[in-house]
């Protein structure tokens, strides 16, 4: 059962972040649950059909399918969040002010919410295809899934949702005054990680091999494997020996998400008045 | 490449709420970029070959030399998936049952380097560089 239930929980606890971030960061917004648990559901038949196609999706590219693959989905990831965040910049003040008024919330906020729904989309997408590999290789073993395997991955689930919640619940403890500060910054930071993720499946795959030297190694304070460093690894895409284009990517990203934030936000004085 | 920075800059442009200094800024940040993906490229990397046969590596301690890339190849003789994963080579992949994968592992300090199967954490290895 163990086995199961570590294998199970560490993809799922990924997932389970980046879905309490965006639950806390779209609270207020109305239908935003519809919308996130459309994600959820999304991510999993497609982490369903991914698992069925893998074999095929491997063979691709001259072998680099499965990578490029990932570096391409986190890429779309990456988009959606600076949207996100420059959309928020643009519009998050009246739609705080209108959000009184039901209709009008709806229809400006569901932009955002498709753009997070995607996100949530691929993150369960990534994880769940390897759960539902992994899933699907124990119960084909000889001798079948035993029923202490099944236990164990349902409670991986369950503690990877348990970790969901105590994200969102930590994260609207914050006051409304500093909430669009620190969600843009998470959602900045993921998108950034994202990124830098997307740059080592490419380097790993053999496509983008400049600027490969390791940077610096602090496996010594933190192993970007450990339950904190991966943690860490998806919120601020901590690795514990980056390479030197994992890192300018990293800090390009960060760049232009806030450079296009300051450039396209609209000042106070120039926002619609609600009536 | 070239033509990239053009459509760029046109592109820019286009927006009007950018200052000459902001487009100038974007246009120096995608020309690093650009011009860092022409550069050449690193060393052919060195092949080595590990096997997983009845969740195990065979063999299971292999040896390349430091300082040069790594092409490790995988091939599953199983009849389920298996992913290679190390953390300590910054590597994971999924290798379907009955295929063989590559990853490409940069050029390392010597050491001893742990891998494994995510699957089936019992299955592990070790790439020793002198």
């Amino acid at each position: 059962m163990l086995p199961s239930l570590v294998i199970v929980f560490r993809e799922v606890f990924e997932a389970g972040l980046i879905i309490g971030i965006v639950m806390a960061v779209t609270s207020g917004v109305a239908g935003r649950s519809r919308w996130v648990a459309g994600g959820v559901i999304a991510g999993v038949l497609g982490a369903c059909v991914v698992a069925l196609f893998t074999s095929g999706i491997s063979q691709l590219f001259h072998g680099s399918g499965q990578e490029l693959f990932n570096a391409c989905i986190l890429g779309f990831a990456v988009l959606m969040l600076g949207w996100h965040n420059v959309w928020m910049a643009r519009h998050g003040r009246e739609l705080a002010a209108e959000m009184r008024a039901a209709g009008q919330a709806v229809v400006e906020g569901s932009k955002s919410l498709a753009a997070l729904a995607a996100v949530v989309m691929i993150a369960v997408l990534r994880e769940g295809s390897e759960v539902v590999l992994f899933l699907y290789g124990v119960a084909a073993a000889e001798g079948g899934a035993s029923s202490g395997m099944l236990v164990g991955g349902v409670i991986g689930l369950a503690l990877g949702a348990a970790v969901c919640l105590l994200t969102y619940l930590g994260l609207v403890t914050i006051p409304t005054r500093y909430l669009f500060a620190v969600t843009s910054t998470l959602i900045a930071l993921l998108a950034a990680g994202m990124a830098s993720q997307a740059i080592a499946f490419l380097e790993q795959a053999d496509i983008l091999t400049t600027l490969d030297q390791t940077v610096w190694d602090t496996s010594w304070i933190l192993r970007d494997g450990s339950f904190l460093g991966r943690a860490l690894h998806t919120l601020i895409g901590y690795v514990d020996q980056p390479t030197a284009m994992q890192l300018i990517v990293y800090m390009a990203t960060l760049g232009i998400i806030a450079l296009l934030m300051k450039v396209l936000a609209v000042p106070p004085a120039q926002q619609p008045r609600t009536a | 490449m070239f033509y990239l920075l053009v459509y760029a800059k046109a592109a820019t442009k286009a927006l009007p709420v950018m200052t000459r200094n902001t487009r100038a800024t974007l246009m120096v940040l995608a020309s690093v970029f650009v011009v860092s993906a022409d550069v050449a490229r690193a060393d052919e990397p060195v092949p080595v070959s590990i096997a997983i046969k009845d969740h195990q590596f065979e063999p299971a301690e292999v040896h390349a030399p430091p300082g040069k890339p790594i092409a490790i190849t995988i091939k599953n003789l199983d009849s389920i998936a298996a992913e290679f994963e190390s953390d300590a080579l910054h590597v994971e992949k999924v290798v379907p049952p009955g295929r063989e994968a590559v990853v490409r592992v940069r050029p390392l300090e010597p050491g001893r380097y742990n891998f494994f199967d995510d699957f089936h954490r019992a299955t592990q290895g070790f790439l020793v560089v002198p």
